[in-house]
């Protein structure tokens, strides 16, 4: 593997030159309009590092799988980067320039992650790279970021204990998801067993972790902890042992292919999680998994996360709109979709604030850096590049979508080096 | 770990976990069958067997989408025709495969793995531009789903007992269409000895291809079943296809008894266990285990005595 170069290279919609013919016109209003205000800078001003910004253009890199076992993940994230590229380009683009982007497929493969990110920040000198979904991905691309001194937008939830100056976090770490989960579980639902269930890699382990010292700070008990190799689909042995145990609630973080294959094996079994007997508090199941699953195999079960396609707020409202009026009615949206989108907004809100399109320039003003007209609500930058964000409980309906029970009151600190949690 | 457990309580636990193991036993032996004839009876390495259950498991997806569609009345008995359908399409596929690419390469075997694995990423990338990247949900009519309660512990998933009902159906048929039936008989000649085959009239070419669309055949049939169970995406074969050649290899190739033997020894060590240890470790050890006496016997448990 690794073979397959699908590069395309463009705008959005570069194919319709009507279309194009259109972009220019607006691109050429919007930049009539700027100058009302003061002319666009200099490209030598904004850029002494050599990124691929001319005095119109600025060219930014997408690195996902769009082949291979990954792409069922990542196309949404892709899809959810291009409509920020168009949003922000028909909105007069950044710094009065518009965005093109290069696109490339790490295939879900990580050494060609590092091989295109490489690509992708030495031949075409891109400004941003939005990318990577898997952990290991983005460990493939980290050094390479870190050489050359590039910047990635990650959009996934994952385990934390990173902090690299060249990646923007737009996913939730772990603490914010689980600790705000499991408190719910206790305070609303009076848990006081629990069963770690996860398939076998750094992420489930990492996150079990934390909520094993997180459990046992609250002094309660924690009854089985499994793990399954990545693509398992046997699980009535499992779920015997959890029949057993009678834990009151199961925290799964289970993925892939193995995820349909257990909900589907729960409720063969005369699970009915509707009972909440056990309750399933789920960190890995998006609205994307359920399509797979099948919305009558998991509804009742809860969700921690950051974002449900069905939060009820304007900002939100129209990102589905536009996000379905983009790519078709059917289309789910699920949380590292919409952090996916934020990545090209939070670049271009440090690229103009630094009025600059360098790296080093953007990184000095990362912390405060706040969107308001974030999906999820508000966001803001902390200075572990990581986001400020509210944590939410959804449950999972018959239709594959969640229905929000609760939300945090504040905004989550992120809190990638969790003491006493390692 | 049995600590403040009632003895009736553990029994159940143990019923359970003793069908816990049958299921998978018949899952292991759905995967397996249509191999054990391509790669036990031909010789042919097939590294797509995964993608053609996949193929059967999207046919079983158009199916139950049609039915939900035009005949939504008789939509609960679509799986029974989405089976056939998927055996059909698979066959189909098989046949034009054996004869486009695997009938070249009966002499280099160990490009037959080659070519079948660059088939199973080829087929795997069209289900994604076709069908999408994601798993697809397919929906199953109201009497599938669910389980019979014996007692108030013991229950028995009914979708359990149906692939352990069409695991058997298709052993059996398999063992009457290979022992009991004319051409089971010039397939079984054509494997032990092929030019002698050939002198006594058998078309062997014919047989050949016959032999690769039942295969693909019945590995769509075990797709169909496996949407009962597990994901469906353009790469859920692959989370098959290890264990499908460790049941075959390990029951010796030539033998489909002995791919009915070592299916029931591995999925009933690893059910057993799972159930006391974690599972990433259990399926180490079920590997150990199995690597271990294929050192003893490299050839399997049940190698078929023939002068060679």
């Amino acid at each position: 593997m690794g073979t397959t170069d699908i590069a395309a290279r463009g705008r959005p919609f570069g194919k319709g030159t009507g279309f194009r013919k259109s972009l220019m016109t607006l691109a050429a209003s919007v930049m009539l309009a700027t100058s009302a205000h003061g002319a666009t800078p200099a490209t030598a001003e904004v850029n002494t590092t050599g990124l691929a910004v001319t005095d119109d253009t600025v060219t930014v890199g997408i690195l996902h799988s769009i082949t291979g076992t990954m792409a069922l993940s990542e196309i949404g994230s892709v899809q959810a980067e291009k409509l920020a590229i168009d949003q922000i380009n028909a909105s007069g683009g950044v710094l009065g320039r518009q965005i093109e982007f290069v696109q490339e497929d790490g295939a879900s493969d990580w050494p060609t992650f590092a091989e295109k990110s490489r690509k992708l920040l030495r031949q075409d000198n891109v400004a941003a790279i939005f990318g990577a979904w898997t952990s290991a991905s983005r460990k493939a691309i980290l050094p390479v970021i870190e050489q050359y001194n590039g910047m990635l937008y990650y959009p996934t939830f994952y385990e934390g204990l990173e902090q690299s100056p060249n990646v923007v976090y737009t996913g939730q770490e772990a603490t914010q998801q689980i600790l705000a989960g499991i408190d719910w579980a206790v305070e609303a639902k009076g848990a006081k067993t629990f069963y770690l269930l996860g398939s076998d890699y750094i992420w489930p382990r990492t996150s079990n972790k934390i909520a094993r010292k997180h459990i046992d700070k609250l002094g309660l008990k924690v009854v089985g902890e499994e793990y399954y190799p990545l693509g398992h689909t046997q699980f009535n042995s499992v779920i015997n042992k959890i029949k057993l145990k009678k834990p009151d609630v199961i925290f799964a973080s289970v993925v892939g292919g193995s995820n349909v294959a257990f909900y589907k094996q729960m409720k063969a079994a005369g699970v009915d999680f509707t009972d909440e007997k056990p309750l399933l508090l789920t960190i890995s199941v998006t609205e994307d998994e359920i399509r797979g699953i099948g919305g009558e195999n998991v509804e009742g079960i809860y969700a921690s996360m950051k974002y449900f396609q069905s939060l009820d707020n304007p900002n939100n409202k129209e990102f589905v709109a536009a996000f379905k009026e983009a790519y078709g009615d059917d289309m789910v949206i699920g949380d590292v979709t919409q952090a996916a989108y934020l990545g090209p907004w939070l670049w271009k809100a440090a690229v103009e604030k630094a009025g600059s399109f360098d790296i080093d320039e953007i990184r000095k003003e990362f912390a405060g850096i706040e969107f308001n007209k974030a999906p999820e609500g508000y966001v803001r930058i902390h200075e572990n590049h990581h986001l400020w964000s509210k944590t939410r409980i959804g449950q999972a309906q018959l239709d594959g979508q969640y229905k929000v029970v609760y939300e945090t009151e504040e905004l989550m600190e992120p809190d990638p080096f969790p003491e006493g949690y390692q | 770990m049995f600590d403040g457990y009632t003895s009736s309580e553990l029994m159940s636990i143990f019923a359970m976990q003793g069908f816990a193991g049958l299921s998978l036993f018949s899952v292991f032996v759905l995967m397996a069958m249509g191999l054990a004839i391509i790669f036990g009876q031909m010789g042919v390495i097939n590294m797509a067997h995964g993608e053609f259950m996949i193929l059967g498991a999207y046919t079983t997806y158009l199916t139950s989408g049609f039915f939900q569609s035009y005949l939504p009345g008789l939509f609960g008995g679509y799986f029974l025709i989405a089976m056939v359908l998927a055996f059909i399409v698979c066959a189909a596929l098989g046949a034009l495969v054996e004869w486009l690419m695997i009938r070249h390469l009966y002499h280099r075997p160990l490009d037959t793995l080659l070519a079948t694995w660059g088939l199973s990423l080829i087929m795997q990338q069209a289900y994604r531009s076709i069908f999408g990247a994601r798993e697809v949900g397919v929906e199953l009519p109201e009497w599938m789903i669910g389980a019979i309660s014996v007692t108030d512990l013991v229950e028995l998933p009914i979708n359990g007992l149906f692939v352990m009902i069409i695991a058997l159906s298709i052993a059996v048929g398999v063992y009457l269409l290979m022992y009991r039936s004319g051409y089971g008989k010039k397939v079984r000649a054509v494997v032990q000895n092929r030019p002698m085959a050939e002198a006594v009239g058998i078309n062997s070419a014919g047989i050949d291809r016959a032999t690769f669309a039942l295969g693909c055949g019945i590995a769509g049939i075990a797709g169909a079943a496996f949407t009962m169970i597990g994901s469906t995406g353009p790469s859920s074969g692959q989370a098959y296809i290890v264990d499908t050649f460790l049941v075959v290899v390990f029951g010796g190739a030539q033998s489909l008894i002995g791919t009915i033997i070592s299916a029931f020894g591995i999925s009933q060590a690893q059910s057993t266990m799972e159930f006391f240890l974690s599972g990433s470790m259990a399926k180490v050890l079920t590997l150990l285990v199995v690597v271990g006496i294929l050192m003893l016997r490299p050839e399997g448990l049940m190698a078929l005595k023939v002068r060679r």
